[in-house]
């Protein structure tokens, strides 16, 4: 199966909720549409055509920019076809909510917790969602890019000396 | 107290094997619980959330004791010029003697170990083992530049 029929096949069954594709180096990756996230995540791991069944990785992306600015990626790989694909998700800053996709993926759950705790970017529906690396009461987001490297002085507490 | 957190405690764990014999020295007794010991080694990268727990087992070690500071990244951070990582664990817990390397070699933590031997044999029993500060020859142990 190449790239373009992966593609054609999610959208023959889910026409509105893919919002573009590409390609480089023979890497396919699709846009898709927010809200219908969980629709195309259970889609493409159902369908025995495509079978991606394991989540490699859910990360989010900062683009930095003044709308849409934060980005989901979920790299996903079929056991069966031994084929990567890669799914992504745009969203805004000022209501930073993605639907989870623990219920697709159960493996993706810690991801999703690691990707709210560096963005800030919330899964709806998430069963566990804390912070995975930072202490619980940290209350920035340090991969955000307006976050500068060496921190925000007195944010994190050390013990007395 | 052996606290490797990081690549420095291969170093660590090479002081005491029988090329480098950490017990040349009197001090081969390394405990793994800190009920039982008098020296923290700290031997790695410290972050926020790691240095709760250092100072933590630094509190349950019996008077006196002492603290070595092995490596860069104990000592300031090191490379870590991060957000996550603490830049010297001197800023949460006392530090006798500071180990310069990335990471040190043996001889130069059991330079550390001697100067720690040194410092100690000064204190007095009464001041609760804190005497005051012996201007120390080498504030920090320098590497021999000889291989073993």
């Amino acid at each position: 199966m190449t790239n373009a029929e992966i593609v054609d096949r999610i959208k023959a069954q889910l026409p509105e909720s893919i919002l573009g594709s590409e390609e480089f180096r023979n890497d396919l990756t699709i846009l898709v549409r927010k809200d219908d996230i969980v629709r195309v995540a259970e889609f493409v791991k159902s369908d025995p055509d495509l079978l991606f069944d394991l989540v490699i990785d859910v990360c989010g992306v900062d683009l930095y920019q003044p709308e849409q600015r934060f980005e989901v990626v979920y790299n996903l790989y079929s056991l069966n076809m031994k084929r990567y694909l890669r799914l992504k998700v745009r969203v805004g800053e000022d209501n930073p909510v993605v639907p989870t996709v623990t219920s697709v993926w159960p493996g993706a759950n810690w991801h999703e917790r690691e990707t709210w705790d560096m963005f800030g970017i919330k899964f709806a529906g998430h069963p566990d969602l804390r912070r995975i690396y930072m202490p619980e009461e940290f209350e920035h987001f340090p991969l955000r890019k307006d976050f500068p490297l060496m921190g925000i002085p007195d944010s994190l507490s050390l013990p007395r000396r | 107290m052996p606290m490797g957190i990081s690549c420095c405690a291969i170093e660590m764990m090479a002081t005491a094997s029988p090329r480098f014999d950490i017990s040349r020295f009197g001090s081969e007794v390394m405990r793994f619980t800190p009920r039982q010991c008098d020296v923290m080694i700290v031997a790695g990268t410290v972050n926020y959330k790691m240095a709760k727990v250092v100072r933590k087992i630094y509190d349950q070690m019996p008077e006196p004791k002492w603290v070595i500071s092995m490596g860069a990244c104990a000592s300031t951070g090191g490379m870590f010029r991060s957000y996550a990582v603490v830049q010297g664990i001197d800023q949460f817990m006392p530090v006798d003697v500071y180990v310069a390397g990335c990471p040190p070699r043996p001889e130069n933590l059991l330079c550390a170990l001697l100067e720690l031997q040194k410092k100690i044999s000064n204190e007095s029993v009464i001041g609760g083992g804190q005497s005051e500060p012996i201007p120390p020859k080498r504030p920090t142990a320098e590497p021999t530049g000889q291989p073993a």
